[in-house]
């Protein structure tokens, strides 16, 4: 079968709001230096376009019909899922894998500065009978996205007259972290050294937005929003956008270029009972599962490099090495205080500064981490650059309240 | 070969009538989700109302299509290059489609029926143009070629917004009619 390489990709830079673009020209950007990057012109040589984009995010409804002209896909085939990047990747692996395009182009793009009340998108997610009305509306988080807490219920909907407070819907990234905790004998301190290290790893990625040199004590001393979860627990919200170009094996010969393989993805979602359904991450575990098979990785923790992983929160980019069997339950945190989550460990993890570092950047955090993967497999990493990488992971998941995540795994070498 | 039907041919129970619901026996949850957003509008858009407080349609050449676009966009989405100048451009144009509307937004009918529809702007390339509504005509003069001009709100009531237009009506001879 075809294997499916990238052969270009293409960002723009990550801040905290950009009101000096629009979204369309913003998402312009990604893709025209991704298509440079690639050597081709998107009007001829692109068969296939896919935005993966959610409504409520854009303020858009149908957000699909907006997306054509800034792609370069006006009156080509192009179509939007609604989902992280990865399951953008994922899409496009099967359209060149069944033969019937040659490239296609994928774009992901966060512009959640135009939407002033995050919180109340999040809170729309939630079950509407039985979850919605245990949480509530909230207060317009600022410009950075930071989470509030909580504000009064402008007018109760249905029951009592009384006004009552109500929580933040990111309540629930305290009750997964606190049985995390629980249960791997991690300590708010080990969490607190994932904000340290990614922070500090943005010093060094160009694009990102949230670099910082910090202290544990800092991140400790954060007001806690959501116990355990503290204020600097939590990655901000960021504008951004990445396209990647794959194509086939053979395409990719035929223009000459040097391509990084895209050898295997997966994904899952598990069940959106927030009550019932697991705290470990489960999504992970599956998705990991699918790709390492995939790409025929038999014991991921030796062949696997250098990882991306979902990190919105201090604690998720430990349960996340856990899930992906890149480390023992509760052996993530010793692997940090080792060293060996570091750019110049043995599992180097979140070199662009991750979420925390870079900024969330919502349904493009897949593209984010695919983006910093290739850039690390093809050795353009510059300061940051992992010495002979040759097998990366990037890993989303698509944030509270979801229990949706994927796996794509980046090879050097065609698998 | 037809596969055994599993699901009964008629769910058992009583139908649902219009009464079980009046009487609410019907269970149903409710919410308004609160949700606002504020979009930045770009170089070109910003521009484009900008000159609209001033009374002026502006767009922008794509030198490769020799293009006049119009609302401008900073990309040409033919060619996929850049847009390169702004041009001014006329406040006439020709109706290019329109409709009567006989109802309101909320499907009611309406004694006036509105016009709306699509106008070419003079100096843009063919085809180029915006929606909008006309006046200063009766519904039965309106057609697709007819020569119409804006009608701009006073300078001081225009707020950078096509609806600073307050709509397109025919062009007279020897000048718009006051």
């Amino acid at each position: 079968m075809n294997k499916v390489c990238v052969i270009g990709v293409g960002h723009t830079d990550f801040n905290s709001m950009t009101p000096d673009m629009e979204w369309k020209e913003f998402m312009y950007e990604a893709c025209q230096k991704a298509y440079v990057d690639a050597g081709i012109d998107p009007r001829k040589d692109v068969d296939s376009f896919i935005t993966c984009a959610e409504d409520y995010y854009e303020g858009f409804g149908i957000f699909d019909e907006f997306v054509p002209d800034q792609i370069g896909a006006t009156l080509r085939p192009c179509g939007t899922v609604c989902g992280d990047g990865i399951h953008g990747l994922g899409n496009a692996f099967m359209q060149i894998k069944t033969g019937l395009m040659d490239i296609v182009a994928i774009e992901a793009h966060s512009k959640v500065s135009d939407l002033l009340t995050f919180g109340d998108v999040v809170l729309f997610a939630f079950d509407p009978v039985f979850e919605r009305p245990i949480s509530g509306p909230v207060e317009r988080p600022n410009f950075a996205g930071s989470p509030s807490y909580t504000k009064k219920a402008p007018k109760p909907l249905i029951g009592s007259s009384k006004e009552t407070e109500r929580i933040h819907p990111y309540f629930l990234a305290g009750l997964e972290m606190q049985h995390y905790l629980r249960k791997t004998g991690t300590t708010e301190e080990q969490c607190a050294k994932v904000v340290v290290k990614n922070k500090k790893n943005a010093f060094r990625n160009p694009y990102a937005d949230y670099e910082a040199r910090i202290r544990v004590e800092d991140v400790m001393e954060s007001e806690y929003m959501f116990k355990p979860v503290k204020s600097l627990d939590i990655a901000p919200t960021v504008d951004g956008a990445v396209c990647i170009v794959l194509a086939s094996h053979k395409k990719a010969k035929e223009l000459g270029v040097d391509p990084i393989y895209l050898s295997g993805f997966g994904y899952c979602s598990e069940t959106p009972w927030l009550s019932t359904r697991g705290m470990d991450a489960g999504y992970a575990k599956v998705a990991a599962k699918m790709a390492y098979k995939m790409a025929g990785i038999k014991k991921p923790r030796k062949e696997i490099d250098i990882v991306e992983v979902d990190d919105k929160f201090s604690y998720k980019e430990l349960q996340h090495l856990e899930s992906l069997g890149l480390a023992r339950s509760g052996e993530a945190a010793e692997l940090l205080e080792e060293g060996e989550l570091d750019v110049k460990g043995s599992l180097p993890t979140n070199t662009s500064g991750g979420l925390l570092g870079v900024g969330n950047c919502l349904e493009a955090t897949g593209l984010q981490k695919s983006l910093e993967i290739v850039t690390q497999l093809r050795g353009h990493a510059g300061k940051r650059q992992v010495p002979d990488c040759e097998v990366g992971l990037a890993q989303s998941w698509r944030g509270i309240p979801t229990g949706t995540g994927a796996v794509a795994i980046f090879t050097r070498e065609g698998r | 070969m037809a596969k055994k039907q599993a699901m009964p041919k008629s769910a058992p129970g009583t139908h649902v009538s219009t009464k079980d619901i009046v009487n609410k026996k019907i269970a149903y949850t409710w919410w308004e989700p609160e949700v606002q957003y504020s979009w930045s509008v770009g170089p070109a858009m910003s521009r484009f109302l900008e000159e609209l407080k001033n009374g002026k349609i502006v767009g922008r050449k794509c030198r490769k299509c020799r293009r006049v676009i119009v609302p401008p966009r900073m990309f040409c989405e033919h060619c996929y290059g850049p847009t390169d100048e702004w041009v001014y451009l006329k406040d006439t144009g020709s109706v290019e489609t329109y409709s009567i509307s006989y109802l309101d937004a909320d499907a009611r009918r309406i004694k006036e029926p509105i016009l709306v529809g699509v106008v070419s702007i003079d100096g843009a390339s063919p085809k180029h143009g915006f929606m909008h509504y006309f006046g200063g005509m009766k519904p039965e003069e309106l057609h697709i070629g007819m020569k119409v001009k804006a009608v701009w709100k006073p300078k001081e009531e225009r707020e950078g917004s096509i609806r600073d237009i307050i709509y397109f009506e025919p062009v007279k001879k020897g000048g718009r009619k006051k």
